[in-house]
């Protein structure tokens, strides 16, 4: 049986870790190789690195990142943030990811995500979705939720889909930061319109929250708070799921 | 000894190299190319591919000289060979992704998609599996029957003898994720990100 993966994440400021509360107000705190070995040990089932700042600063950094990383680490490597052509793709897999997660480019340009799945395979191209619920559903953002689109999440999702698209990585921006949980409408939305694997993202707090994004629908559960300052390790998150009866591998 | 990783240019190949790398430590040593006099000398060669099933096999068939240097490899010499992925499917006779395309034929079967009934299964099928072990594989040697290996793929491999079935995995349905004939073994699923499990299953290719 295919078993529920937990996604730790590590957002990545010039090769340095970060967490921010709602995309805002970063806290410095440590190597990302190191945590990522560490996350790896203690039973990830991928890792992610968002480099956040990606879009506006130098972003080399981040290959140097990846190429230690993925020598150290032998579970997947997503890597997202910043990410415009088929040439950062193509530098990010060769220094080591496994799939890079793709946003502000995606929405500007949908050949990207098409020419990318054609070239690379589908199962290396994650699109990464920030969404704001508005009075008619959610809208979805860019630049690392600075710049509003007036697109709608779930039309957006489908899309991405028909592109080549082989994940969606769904953050929701009003949950993003305050550990109040997944915005769980969002997840069942989306999980129940694309028939590829979804991972949900943005607010987790507890163990709970993790079994909620689960049972949303969403394939894969991601957090970084809560494993990057301990709160919880992820070994003792999947035994949490598991006890729960949600399929982990432990 | 030497391991030849066939660069083809069918995709990411950086985590097999790094995870050959990591088990071979300076013991074996582990080449990456695409040069055929480099592969015939080798002692093992790994077959990855990435992307689908017809631009791995045009991958192959645009490097003059490729596939007959594999043929000889395997099938004439009778070398250890380990195809991951779409380097497994490879050796089926026909596969249907995008367009019907010629495998290298080396085990009878075709390679299709993956029923994923009416939308209740997302594909590709992504993430960590249990595989059933069926039969006493070198690539097997020490690791537990149902231990979790990392997958990623949207078709998969259905040989004509079921023989060479080394291991399955359960989704929508029971899915081939291991194949053994003499010298030529594949795998589904991917060892190079499967943790410590999957870079055993390395050593032990390495070792075969």
């Amino acid at each position: 049986m295919l078993k529920n993966r937990i996604i730790p994440c590590l957002d990545v400021k010039n090769g340095r870790v970060v967490k921010g509360i709602n995309f805002v107000d970063l806290q410095d705190a440590g190597d990302p190789v190191e945590q990522a070995k560490i996350y790896s040990d203690g039973g990830a089932d991928e890792i992610c690195f968002l480099d956040i700042t990606a879009s506006n600063e130098n972003r080399d950094t981040i290959y140097e990142v990846v190429e230690k990383t993925s020598k150290k680490c032998f579970v997947p490597l997503t890597v997202g943030g910043g990410v415009r052509s088929i040439d950062d793709i193509n530098k990010l897999l060769n220094c080591g990811a496994d799939k890079v997660s793709i946003n502000t480019a995606a929405v500007q340009n949908s050949k990207v995500v098409e020419d990318s799945s054609r070239k690379f395979g589908s199962q290396c191209i994650v699109v990464a979705i920030d969404a704001k619920r508005n009075e008619g559903g959610w809208e979805i953002f860019t630049h690392g939720g600075r710049n509003p689109t007036g697109i709608n999440a779930l039309e957006f999702a489908y899309k991405m889909e028909k592109c080549g698209a082989g994940e969606l990585l769904v953050t929701s921006m009003d949950k993003d930061g305050t550990q109040s949980g997944y915005d769980i409408e969002l997840m069942k939305k989306i999980s129940s319109s694309v028939n590829i694997p979804v991972i949900a993202s943005g607010g987790v707090g507890t163990l709970d929250h993790l079994v909620d994004g689960i049972k949303s629908g969403a394939s894969a559960v991601l957090a970084a708070s809560i494993f990057h300052y301990g709160t919880y390790s992820v070994n003792e998150a999947k035994q949490y799921l598991a006890s729960k009866d949600i399929p982990v591998r432990i | 000894m030497n391991v030849t990783i066939v660069d083809y240019n069918s995709g990411n190949i950086s985590s097999v190299i790094n995870s050959f790398k990591e088990v071979a430590k300076d013991k074996v040593n582990i080449n990456v190319t695409s040069d055929l006099n480099k592969i015939k000398s080798s002692d093992k060669v790994v077959l990855p591919g990435q992307g689908s099933f017809k631009s791995c096999v045009d991958a192959l068939n645009n490097i003059s000289g490729l596939v007959d240097t594999l043929n000889e490899f395997a099938i004439n010499n009778k070398k250890p060979l380990l195809g991951i992925c779409v380097g497994l499917q490879m050796f089926a006779d026909v596969g249907f992704e995008e367009t019907e395309t010629k495998g290298l034929g080396w085990i009878s079967g075709k390679v299709s998609k993956i029923d994923n009934q009416n939308g209740k299964y997302k594909l590709p099928h992504i993430g960590w599996n249990e595989i059933n072990i069926t039969k006493d594989s070198e690539i097997f040697k020490g690791i537990k029957n149902k231990s979790h290996m990392y997958f990623v793929h949207s078709y998969e491999f259905v040989p004509e003898d079921k023989n060479v079935i080394s291991a399955t995995t359960e989704y929508s349905s029971n899915i081939v994720c291991s194949v053994e004939k003499d010298n030529i073994f594949g795998t589904q699923f991917h060892p190079e990100k499967s943790d410590m499990i999957g870079l055993k299953v390395i050593k032990n290719f390495i070792e075969v």
